[in-house]
């Protein structure tokens, strides 16, 4: 069939109607290396202006880190650009597998598979490993990337309230008949910041005999007390049966992730994921510099312990001017407006002030839950955040919205 | 309301809502984002177990399940071969 009138048409009426919805997403272009500081050029075509990135997953601010760029420059000399070919052929290099390695030993699983995305990740575990007779039970707040890996499987799919384990528990009493009863959630809630309880997640799995599987993309590199992430958090390393993870957010920030955990899940992913058998290697100037992010996050823990103190110092401002923040435990830290046009409007005149960060509104969280979205880096110095709070309090006021309650704010802005 | 338009409000506010929230029969639930579509697969398994019905997949669509009254229309017409 032709790309005829009609058709065009039809496109084009689609993209008016989402404009129209406000879900038109604009991309803002950034003239400078990621960092805590950027030059932004929105709208496009105008002068690109400094501004205080607080939206970005460079959480322990290594995107752009000297040492992370002399490794990749390093690596690209060492091993070239591209490898032009799936893992199976001719895509392997031996830091391939040494990544795979060093990825297992982070974070205290048996083997690891590297895909070119956690994207690719999620949505080619559960095909490979559970069949009609298994059933996936996932937090309903789990992200799109699981959503879209769960409906390419055909095992049965069912999911209990976020964060709810008596639910969870009704669900695994539910599901007692299934070959394989899997829970399914993220380690870190990338909307709300708040992490799943996996020390119960786990106790309920052993209850029931079920698998657990974590998404860990906003945690692996920073949470616990080792930065391994929320399993080690909650005391549960060794008992989580599959992490998917990216080495696009704090580790380094570039592309790629992997499904890491028990030895036959991983040789099972190698022999059946499609999105590991169908797209190309990762490219061998990430895999090389992952692997030094990882030497550099087991040398010292200074970025880690920065990230705390900067997100700790971050929630005490905003809660001292009067804001109303979501009960986060990482740094993620939303702050609630409830309206979606407040918070489109917030986070326009922030970007006046020269701070960038971003509103989210339905559907990206639900309805009457519009926030604007905080990620703190360890990039940021406490000049930055300084200058973030100054710019939350004056647009605070002049929306009227500071030590006001919940209620309030509504009754002023509707939902 | 009747005992069908019961069984399902009870287990739509179960099932999905916090203790605070209300709904009655006509409450959009998908188009409302109260529900999201993806979490429905519960509801299409409890209608068909509570009244031994097959829900065809083209059917169970979110408009078919967006309010309660919806699902009840829906659950006659295959009670009802329609």
């Amino acid at each position: 069939m032709a790309y005829n009138e009609a058709i065009k048409k039809a496109y084009q009426e689609e993209l008016a109607s989402l404009r129209a919805a406000g879900l038109y997403k604009e991309e803002r272009y950034i003239h400078t290396p990621q960092a805590a500081e950027i030059e932004v050029e929105f709208p496009a075509g105008t002068s690109p202006r400094k501004v205080i990135n607080f939206c970005s997953n460079n959480y322990l601010g290594l995107s752009s880190h000297p040492e992370v760029i002399k490794a990749a420059h390093e690596a690209l000399d060492r091993w070239g650009f591209g490898m032009s070919s799936v893992r199976f052929i001719c895509g392997t290099q031996d830091i391939h597998r040494e990544l795979e390695r060093r990825v297992s030993e982070f974070l205290g699983t048996e083997d690891t598979i590297l895909f070119s995305s956690c994207m690719d990740a999620n949505a080619g575990v559960f095909e490979a490993i559970l069949g009609e007779q298994d059933v996936m039970i996932a937090d309903r707040l789990v992200h799109a990337s699981i959503i879209d890996g769960m409906r390419l499987c055909k095992a049965q799919q069912d999911s209990y309230k976020h964060a709810n384990m008596e639910h969870l528990e009704e669900k695994l009493q539910e599901h007692q008949d299934k070959r394989i009863r899997m829970i399914i959630t993220d380690g870190v809630f990338s909307m709300d910041g708040d992490t799943a309880r996996l020390d119960e997640i786990v106790r309920l799995a052993e209850k029931y005999d079920a698998m657990v599987f974590i998404d860990d993309s906003h945690a692996t590199g920073y949470l616990g007390p080792t930065g391994r992430g929320t399993h080690e958090l909650y005391g549960v390393m060794g008992k989580i049966d599959i992490i998917t993870t990216t080495f696009g957010k704090a580790l380094g920030g570039a592309s790629g992730g992997c499904v890491s955990g028990r030895k036959e899940i991983v040789e099972l992913c190698r022999q059946k994921a499609r999105p590991y058998l169908f797209s190309n290697t990762l490219s061998p100037v990430i895999v090389a510099t992952t692997i030094k992010v990882i030497e550099l996050l087991s040398q010292t823990a200074d970025r880690r312990e920065k990230l705390l103190e900067n997100t700790a110092y971050w929630k005490k401002g905003l809660q001292e001017a009067g804001f109303i923040l979501k009960e986060s435990d990482t740094a993620i830290v939303p702050i609630m407006l409830y309206n979606a046009k407040l918070a489109q409007d917030f986070s326009r005149d922030l970007f006046e002030e020269g701070i960038y960060a971003i509103g989210f509104f339905f559907p990206v969280v639900p309805k009457g839950q519009a926030r604007i979205r905080t990620q703190i880096s360890a990039a940021h110095e406490r000049e930055h955040l300084d200058r973030g709070l100054e710019a939350f309090i004056k647009v605070g006021k002049k929306y009227n919205i500071l030590g006001k309650t919940k209620e309030e704010i509504i009754e002023m802005y509707g939902l | 309301m009747d005992e069908m338009q019961k069984t399902i409000l009870d287990y739509v506010k179960r099932e999905y809502l916090e203790e605070d929230q209300e709904i009655t029969p006509d409450t959009p639930l998908i188009s409302s984002g109260i529900v999201d579509s993806f979490s429905m697969v519960s509801l299409k398994r409890f209608l068909e177990k509570k009244y031994n019905i097959v829900i065809p997949d083209d059917r169970a669509t979110p408009q078919a399940f967006d309010t309660v009254n919806k699902i009840c229309e829906l659950v006659r017409a295959i009670q009802e071969g329609r």
